[in-house]
Formats: C-alpha cells, structure tokens, sequence
C-alpha cells in the first residue's frame, strides 16, 4: 500500500485536477453558456432584431445610476438566467420511453465532448516560480502522443448520445433526428479524420502540445511567416492546409450538428429532432454537450491550422519590444503564459462567432446532398490532399 | 400552344459549387449584423420599440379599440339604461348587467332604468367593439387602455366603478334625456 501511495505523483495528480476544475468549471462551461447567448445576440443582429438585452446585474436597485453594459449592450446575465431556467422546469419523462437509456443518453452526449479536452492544449505553460513552485506547469490535462486520435475516438463516442436518445425516446421525429445524426456523424468523421492528415505529415508529430510549439516557432500552418515558415516548402505546402482546413471546417460543422448540417434537429422537419421529448436539466444536457463539442472542435481546428495558443509573429514581437511573446521550453514568463491563455481562447471565440455567423447565413442542406458532398466529394478530396501532401513534401522537403 | 423554352443560366465554375452565393450571403449577413450593432449600443435602438420605457400611447389612433367603459353625460348621468342590448350581442359573454331602478324621486325618474351592477370580465373580452356598435345610448365606449392587469381572476372582472373611472364623461351624442333640447 505505501508503495502503491508513493508510485503516485501527488503534485502532477494535484495539478491536474486543478487544471480540469480550470479548463471545464471557469472556462468550458461558461464559455458553453455564453456562447448560447451569443447565437442569440448574433442572430438578432443579422436579423436586425435587438435580441435578450434586459437580463443584467440589477445595479440599479442598489442606488447605482446604470447597470453594467459592456460595449453599450445589455443582458450579459442572460445565461444565468436561461441556466436558472433548466433547473426549474419540470423533469419530464414521458411514459412510453425506455427509461434506462433515456436517462443515459444526455450523459453520453455531455461525457465524450467533456473529455476529449483533456487533451487540449490551452497554454503554453505556466512558470508560478514566483509562489514557490519549481518547474512551470504545462497547461494541458493529458500531455498525450496521440492527441488528435484520442480526439476522434472520444468524439465519435457522442454519436452513441443522440442514437440512444433518438431510439429511447419512442417516438417518431426522434427516431428519425438519431438515425439521420448517426449515418451523418459516421459520414463524415472519415473526411475529419483523413482531412488532419496533412497537417500532422508536416509536423510529423501527434502530440498537441508540442504542434502549437512548432506553430508558434515556425509560423501557423495558414500563417507561415515567420521563424522556418518563410521556406518556399512551407509556402508551397499551403495549399494542401488550405484544402484540408476548408474539409476540415466544412466537416465539423457536419460533426457538431450545425447548419447547415443540422439535419438530426432541424425544426422544420422534426419537431426538435432526437431531442423532442427531453424537458428540463436533460434537454439542457444535450445543449451543453453540443456546444461543448463545438467549442472542442474549434480548439482542435485553432491547434492544427491556428497555432494553438501562441501569438501570431510572437518571436518577432519579441525582438521588437523586448518583452518575450514566444515560447521557450521552461523559460516562458508568467505573463507570457497567461497571454497564452488568452489567445487560445481569443482564438476559439473567434471561431464560434464563424460558426454562428454560418448558422445564421446557410439554408440547410437536403439530407441526401449531405451524403453526397460527404462521401463523393469530400472523402475523395481529403484523401488526393493527402498523397499531394506526400508528393509536396517528396518535391520541396521541409528543413 | 407556343411554347417558351426558358434558357437556362450559364453558371461560372464558382457559382455552381456555390461559392460566390456562399462569400455573398457572407458578407450580406455581415452587413446587417454590423448596422444593426452600431444602432443598438448605447441601448438605442431604430426599428424595435423598447416597449415599457417607450409606448405608442401618443400615435394611437382615435378607432383604437381598448378597453371597454361606461361613459356618463355632462350632467354626471350615468348613460346606460340598462337595456342589456351588449349584453347579449358579446360573443365571449364578457359582460354581466343587472339592471335597477331608478327611483320617483331621482330627478332622472324618466330615464326609468340604470343598471344596478355592471360587470366586464376582461378575461373573456375580445376587445371586438361590438357593444359599443350595439348600444342605443353611446353609454360604453372602447377607450384606449390596453394594460390591463391583474393577479387574480377576481382582480380582473371591471365592476361598474371601475368601468366609470376609466371611462369618464363623454358630451353630446344623445340628448333625448335633456329636457332643454
């Protein structure tokens, strides 16, 4: 037993359960939630529509002349509210449904997209030198080698969600938002994965961490100006990234369920889709989860073709100003490390705005055009953009 | 029959695989969402009204139909006789008129009748303006309110009080009561 206890590593046991309350409680979750208030302001915008504007701290009840209004727009308490919402509603579950697996389904579309960040990386590291802690602490749950493997297997889990529910449910427009969500999900996690190929063929690396490192040395896959990334092979290569990252997008938006793939939950066909018959914390579930898979995959698309968190022309920055931007393995200053933070989520921000933007912009797709696109042009592309890669790399090696 | 055989479109390589309709739906969405944006900081916006702080209660028009009252004359009469003409014409069956006398004494003796309650449930009202058409007397008028609230069933069925207050005095109209006309 005192072996057992001693072959523990407490601090990095420590650490990483910090790091998780970190990454899912302070920032996944609310980030999930703020996000579904910015589809709502965003949609209202694009529809010149105001959108949820009233909900905010009550400041002025407490003698203050104004509530708080960052940028001038109201409602940023929204989220709270909608949350509130959930947890009082009533809970209910309809007769007729198998109640075993309607109950499991909105974990098992919750668990995966939690998960899988465990292994992204949303920092470079942390150097707290300063509180009397030694070695800076890489900011990232599980440094795995696999990362972008560990990924699509966790993700691909989610499907197993909205089947179950759509099946469970006993109900027709369920049943058919589940098997549409499946057929579609499995579609297009080949174009996904193939899609990411180039990408890793030029880092030559699975590891997520050590891609954003090399990113942020060497110019960002889309952005190669900077440190090796000024080579003609790198230039050259960037047509086969620009390929793989418009597969890649175009077969996210396909994965998270988005328009214009929102085929499993589109209102007009099928009620709500797989999740007509939830109510309450559980319908909330499902929103959470698909949220939280959008924001993942928008990590996983910001550290393959975005650097991850370094900051753009950081080692030029770093000449220019003389403050360090870039990372240097164990010898990343504290502000350093919490800029790239920042930037990473900046970044995923960014994306979501682009994904809601989208939703906003695209008609839905008929289903059979869905599977179409997927298998006969989608999978054919990612796959010739990896033997292109191959014959880039083979013409014009890299350094 | 002559017939017409409509040319299909030429389409550029970028149209047909949707490109340039996607870049253009783009950038029209991006547009909207950045006017509209510019309107609406500082809370000010153009088109939505921001209903309890602004109201249309200055631009309603004169046929506005709200809530419906019972009037009284110049003389402080109460118009209605009582003849439960709205009464029966309210398809929701909102209104609820027991009618009384009025007493030899009363110097009105002549108008004979005066309802002696008179309820509008405003539950059931539709707001159609039929009792107003109906009524002999131009004793019930639909005013302008249109905020009525209440927390009980019981809060919201106007009485004849009610009705009074909001109501108010309406000259002229009908003057077969007034002895000097």
């Amino acid at each position: 037993m005192q072996s057992l206890l001693a072959s523990f590593d407490l601090p990095l046991l420590i650490a990483s359960l910090i790091k998780i309350v970190f990454l899912v409680f302070l920032v996944i979750l609310p980030m999930v939630a703020y996000s579904v208030y910015a589809e709502r302001r965003v949609s209202a915008i694009i529809q010149d529509r105001v959108g949820p504007n009233r909900t905010g701290i009550p400041l002025t009840l407490l003698g203050f002349k104004k509530d708080i209004q960052i940028f001038g727009i109201g409602g940023l308490l929204q989220p709270m509210a909608d949350g509130l919402k959930f947890i009082l509603k009533e809970d209910f579950t309809p007769r007729s449904v198998n109640t075993f697996y309607y109950w499991l389904a909105p974990c098992l579309t919750m668990v995966p997209a939690l998960m899988t960040a465990a292994v992204m990386p949303f920092g470079s590291e942390l150097d707290l030198s300063w509180a009397g802690l030694g070695a800076p602490f890489k900011m990232v749950i599980a440094d795995l080698n696999v990362g972008p493997l560990y990924m699509f297997a966790i993700s691909s889990l989610g499907v197993y969600g909205i089947v179950l529910a759509g099946w469970a449910s006993n109900s027709k427009y369920p049943f058919l938002g589940g098997v549409r969500a499946s057929a579609q999900m499995i579609s297009y996690e080949i174009s996904l994965g193939l899609s990411i190929i180039p990408a890793i063929m030029i880092f030559g690396e699975l590891n997520l961490g050590k891609m954003s490192a090399y990113q942020d040395a060497n110019g960002w896959l889309l952005l190669p100006f900077w440190g090796e990334g000024l080579s003609l092979s790198r230039l050259v290569l960037l047509v086969p990234i620009v390929i793989s990252f418009v597969v890649f997008s175009i077969s996210l938006f396909a994965e998270t369920n988005r328009t214009p793939f929102d085929l499993p939950e589109c209102e007009t066909e099928l009620v709500a889709g797989y999740h007509t018959e939830y109510s309450s914390m559980k319908f909330a579930l499902f929103f959470l989860g698909e949220y939280a898979a959008m924001i993942i995959g928008s990590g996983l698309a910001v550290t393959l073709f975005f650097g991850g968190w370094s900051i753009p022309f950081g080692p030029w920055l770093s000449e220019w100003t003389g403050l360090q931007f870039h990372y240097e393995a164990g010898n990343t200053p504290f502000y350093t490390g919490l800029l790239h933070i920042g930037t990473f989520f900046a970044k995923i921000v960014g994306c979501i705005i682009f994904f809601v933007w989208v939703r906003w912009t695209l008609p839905r797709f008929r289903f059979d055009q869905l599977m179409k696109l997927g298998w006969l042009v989608f999978f054919e592309v990612a796959l010739l953009n990896v033997f292109l890669t191959a014959l880039l790399l083979w013409l014009v090696p890299l350094k | 029959m002559p017939t017409i055989v409509v040319q299909r479109p030429k389409l550029a390589w970028h149209e047909k695989i949707f490109l340039s309709g996607f870049l253009n739906g783009m950038r029209i969405t991006l547009g909207h969402a950045i006017r509209t944006f510019k309107t609406l900081r500082g809370s000010k916006t153009v088109v939505t009204m921001q209903y309890p702080e602004q109201k249309w209660d200055e631009s309603l028009p004169e046929h506005y139909r709200g809530a419906p009252t019972l009037v009284t004359d110049e003389h402080g009469r109460e118009r209605c006789v009582s003849c439960q003409l709205c009464e029966f014409i309210c398809p929701p069956k909102a209104i609820k008129i027991i009618p009384g006398e009025i007493p030899s004494d009363d110097p009105w003796a002549k108008v004979e009748k005066r309802p002696r309650e008179f309820e509008i449930d405003m539950i059931r009202c539709i707001y159609c303006g039929m009792c107003e058409e109906v009524c002999p007397e131009q004793a019930i008028f639909l005013r302008k309110d249109y905020a009525i609230t209440g927390t009980s069933r019981a809060e919201m069925v106007h009485d004849k009080e009610k009705l009074y207050e909001i109501g108010g005095v309406r000259a002229g109209l009908v003057n077969k009561w007034n002895d000097l006309k």
